[in-house]
């Protein structure tokens, strides 16, 4: 029988935090700018973490003690908190989301770091991301880069049977890999170009290795890589930086599966005039 | 105001068809004149912002996220269920809609959810059509898995990213809509009113998060997909921004709230570790595929294992009690979720919990590796392959089904899942509970849609694995699109609505008003430790276990607490500009009032059902006791104003087609 509303997780936990795990005295620099007109600088901050918290529970901790000596809370953005759905986005010691391979901000947690360290931690930062505040900046671009072709065109209702079609398991694999990406921006920010090549050929790959997305293969990439470049990102000269930063670790496979695309839909296809 | 459920005529099977060949249609001439708002853009939202695009609406689609790929909904990891029958294991449309409703222990309409259930096999065709990487077996067809609560092989899933390639797919698809020009997409907007008009819903105040700026947005008709209210828990494996402000604001102009008190508490996520903890993180229900759940037999080993002296692996088999097998025979690790997850917490209130404090047990995989070791071993023709080489090829099974969330787990606790067992332990990770809809999907403001998780509908007192994404698509994709046009049909002559009409401006001196107001306090606490401080108290009184005793004092706890957020809560920072501080505050005041009204439905449910455990209400061996004969009904809240007492409306629930059984995993 169950009797008594018994143990609280919440309430238990309030006598039993903090000893079990080493405390750690940690600095803080952190780039504080108001918002895209002023001029943004670094600000220091002392902070007690404890090694079991993730780095989004260290700057809370930050943040509650900033509000509660009445200054402003450092912006960041974030929501899942177990990255995917790719809204973290900071360059902690001058590495999008960190040092850690295959992780992004919200999934490190404090015990890579150690006792005393210094912590830098920056936007990400492309001119195609304008800053908004602090450590936020504004993606949207990815959104019109989806939007100048990253679908099928299929409307609701208009689906032969889901296994009408069957699709060889490694293909849907790789076509998964590619599909992985969590559009955080990462890629961009690592790349001295500020090239946005890994997120779109990740989605290029993706659609062009099902076969519902073949038939629209070079309208789709004619229409992406256009975007891109209209939005102002940069050139990509293969320094790949990108694949080593990327938190899904999508690969540049897909760039150059992307540059092959773009050649043969160029040479031959007129649907862009 | 109309409180009927509109469940058409006919034969459980025929209603849905019968429906759809009778309703009037609007003209696609009429379409282009009429506006719908979309407020939402998980799956539930963006699969139906794009769909009404397709169809011809004028559609606006509202986030508070930056982008519609962030909703919450990607964050899903399992599955999403359909009737497709692939596996040929027996599964059809009537079961899938038996085991609905017996998984929602009796609680949900008969007719919504064997609609659901047609739907879902439409769901799968639509993922595949827009490119979603389902799973597939070396044959190139679709793979499936098998979830809790069912006997069937039915879950179709993309990894354990299932709502990552689901929402992406609704995503790319709304992205087209806004490239035609059919939808336009407002990111970085909250709607925090609904605006009436002669009693019907005719707009939005939203505000511009950016710019800190009110905005009216004006349409016949207003479609809330907005999720689901987990997070007046303050922990839950909800993403950190779901909340209840939508649906709350609705209810204050009228939409009555559908059993709030059905929270699903999840029984496999990772134990929290410290008071800093800011959110759960599940992992996924699959894993009970092939994990077995157990904890020492002895206390003494328990003991042990809370002073880190001994190790899972330590405990000799003997001396384990693999509890849901021994409770549960028939679907031993596989019973739904809130059997196990009170499973667990008995085993933890005994004192068996094996974490250092006390509340977590174990997930094992090391019978699924062996096993899956020996039949690969098999397969490669390997008769006389040595213990660790068995271990190997199994591990490497395991790697293949569960890879991402073995790491993940790795990544947030610093354990290796592979050699230790895992540790898990329940948390808040749906509701159930929502705003009422009738069978159009219709709240009881006309004119008012809701779909996804923050409708009530379809699950009942409690949801089974692999639902909710089916849920969400099926409003979004097939449900809403047709059943809107009932309202809508009767729209045609309805002029554009005028945004500056004065409904609207009142409305936006009204969100005004209460933005002020919460700047205005200049209090000492932040609204963060307002929010921490009532997940405590919901977690305590109006979680896995509730009484009578302990919802009357959380419902007081709450009233002062509420109290106290209007003194002295502290939000910096103004209204007109990018103010992340002040959106948190407005959500918590209203999971201030929300969190009142659960305590009060599960005080008035004198039953256990489902999610909601009434200890007053279980058998000899603890087991929920269900009390049809007085309880079969939907609690349907109307509270307009706090000083008031909250008003039940109940929709008697008829079952015409399953016999109400107690449910039993036996
Ligand atoms: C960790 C986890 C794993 C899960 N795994 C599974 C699974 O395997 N299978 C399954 O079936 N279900 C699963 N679920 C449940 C399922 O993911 C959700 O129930 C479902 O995705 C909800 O979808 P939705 O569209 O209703 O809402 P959401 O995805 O929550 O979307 C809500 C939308 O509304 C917007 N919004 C909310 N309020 C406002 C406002 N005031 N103004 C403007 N915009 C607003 C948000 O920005 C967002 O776009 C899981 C849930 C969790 C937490
Ligand atoms: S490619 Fe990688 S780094 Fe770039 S947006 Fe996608 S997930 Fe982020
Ligand atoms: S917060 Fe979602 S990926 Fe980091």
């Amino acid at each position: 029988m169950i009797v008594g509303s018994s143990k609280s997780l919440q309430t238990d936990n309030c006598q039993l935090t903090t000893d079990n795990y080493s405390k750690m005295k940690l600095t803080l620099k952190i780039w504080r700018q108001k918002n895209a007109k002023s001029a943004g600088k670094f600000e220091s901050h002392q902070v007690v973490a404890e090694e079991h918290m993730s780095f989004l529970e260290m700057l809370d901790v930050l943040n509650e003690q900033l509000i509660s000596e009445r200054k402003e809370p450092v912006a960041f953005e974030h929501d899942c908190r177990e990255g995917i759905c790719g809204t973290c986005s900071m360059v902690i010691n001058g590495h999008p989301h960190g040092l850690m391979q295959g992780t992004t901000t919200c999934q490190l947690h404090m015990r890579h770091f150690k006792d005393g360290e210094t912590i830098a931690i920056e936007p990400f930062r492309a001119q195609s991301f304008p800053l908004i505040k602090d450590l936020v900046v504004d993606r949207s671009a990815f959104d019109r880069i989806i939007q100048a072709g990253g679908y099928i065109s299929v409307n609701t209702g208009q689906a032969p049977d889901g296994n009408a079609i069957p699709i060889e398991k490694d293909q849907a694999l790789d076509a998964f890999n590619a599909a992985a990406c969590i559009g955080c921006g990462a890629c961009v920010a690592a790349c001295p170009n500020s090239s946005a090549m890994l997120f779109t050929s990740a989605k290029v790959s993706h659609l062009a290795q099902t076969p519902q997305g073949e038939i629209e293969a070079q309208r789709r990439v004619l229409g992406m890589v256009n975007q891109m470049d209209e939005e102002g990102f940069g050139r990509c000269s293969n320094v790949t930086a990108c694949e080593a930063e990327c938190p899904k670790e999508i690969s540049v496979t897909n760039i150059a599966r992307m540059n092959r695309e773009y050649l043969s839909a160029s040479l031959t296809s007129d649907v862009m005039k | 105001m109309a409180f009927k459920s509109n469940v058409p005529d006919g034969s459980l099977s025929d209603k849905w068809k019968n429906y759809r060949g009778k309703m009037n249609l609007v003209a696609p001439n009429n379409k282009r004149r009429i506006e719908v708002i979309v407020v939402g853009t998980g799956l539930a939202g963006a699969s139906a912002a794009a769909t009404l695009g397709e169809l011809g609406y004028q559609v606006k689609a509202f986030t508070f996220h930056d982008s519609p790929r962030r909703a919450h909904s990607i964050a899903a990891q399992g599955g999403i269920n359909a009737a497709k029958n692939y596996q040929n294991d027996g599964d059809s449309v009537y079961r899938l809609f038996y085991d609905t409703i017996k998984g929602g222990d009796y609680r949900s309409r008969e007719a919504n959810v064997h609609r659901l259930a047609e739907a879902s096999t439409e769901i799968i065709d639509q993922a595949v059509a827009q490119g979603v990487p389902l799973a597939r077996e070396y044959g190139g067809l679709l793979a499936n898995r098998s979830f809790g609560g069912v006997q069937v092989s039915r879950t179709f899933y993309a990894r354990g990213q299932t709502g990552q390639q689901l929402l992406l797919g609704a995503y790319q698809a709304l992205s087209r809509q806004i490239s035609l020009g059919n939808v336009t997409m407002y990111n970085r907007h909250e709607m925090l009113d609904v605006v009436k008009q002669d009693g019907k819903a005719r707009g939005i105040i939203a505000r511009n998060l950016l710019t800190g700026e009110l905005e009216r947005h004006a349409a016949h008709s207003v479609v809330l997909c907005t999720g689901g209210y987990g997070n007046v828990f303050y922990l839950s494996t909800n993403a950190m921004m779901c909340n209840v402000t939508a649906a709350w604001r609705s209810v204050k102009k009228g939409a009555y709230m559908a059993n709030p008190c059905y929270t699903q508490i999840h029984p496999t996520c990772i134990p929290v570790s410290g008071e800093y903890q800011s959110k759960l993180t599940l992992m996924s229900e699959s894993l009970r595929n092939d994990g077995r759940v157990w904890v020492p037999k002895s206390i003494d080993d328990a003991k042990a294992i809370q002073q880190k002296k001994k190790k899972g692996i330590d405990i000799a088999e003997g001396d384990r009690d693999y509890y849901l097998e021994r409770r549960y025979p028939a679907f031993g690790n596989l019973v739904p979720r809130d059997v196990a997850s009170r499973a667990a917490k008995v085993a933890c209130d005994e004192g068996k919990g094996v974490s250092p404090t006390g509340l977590a047990v174990f997930l094992d995989f090391a019978s699924a590796i062996e096993r899956y070791g020996k039949s690969k071993a098999h397969s490669m023709n390997l008769y006389d392959a040595s213990p660790a080489k068995i271990k190997e090829l199994g591990t490497a099974v395991i790697e293949e089904k569960y890879g991402n969330l073995f790491e993940m787990y790795e990544k947030i606790t610093g354990e290796d899942p592979y050699k230790n067992p895992m540790k898990i332990y329940p948390a808040v990770h749906y509701t159930m509970g929502g705003l009422w809809v009738d069978y159009h999907l219709q709240t009881s403001v006309p004119g008012l849609f809701c779909c996804g998780e923050a409708n009530f509908s379809d699950h009942g007192a409690n949801r089974l694995g692999a639902s909710a994404l089916m849920q969400g698509l099926a409003d979004g994709y097939f449900v809403l699109p047709y059943t809107i046009g009932t309202f809508l049909s009767g729209e045609i002559r309805t002029p554009k609505i005028d945004p500056n009409a004065k409904e609207f401006m009142t409305a936006e001196a009204e969100v005004k008003g209460r933005l002020d107001k919460i700047i205005g306090v200049q209090g000492k606490q932040s609204v963060e430790s307002f929010h921490r401080r009532l997940g405590k108290i919901m977690w305590e009184y109006c979680g896995m276990a509730r009484n009578a005793e302990g919802l009357a004092k959380g419902r007081k706890q709450i009233q002062e607490l509420r109290e106290e957020f209007y003194k002295d809560v502290f939000v910096p920072g103004d209204a007109n500009e990018y103010n992340p501080e002040l959106e948190k505050a407005l959500r918590v005041a209203d999971f201030l009032e929300m969190g009142e009204l659960m305590m009060v439905d599960a005080n008035d449910r004198e039953e256990s059902c489902g999610g909601h455990f009434r200890e007053e209400y279980q058998t000899e061996e603890g087991e929920a006791l269900r009390r049809d004969d007085e309880y079969a009904y939907v609690s349907a809240w109307e509270w307009t104003d706090t000083k008031d007492e909250p008003t039940l409306h109940k929709e008697e629930l008829v079952f015409e087609n399953v016999e109400l059984k107690t449910r039993s995993y036996k």
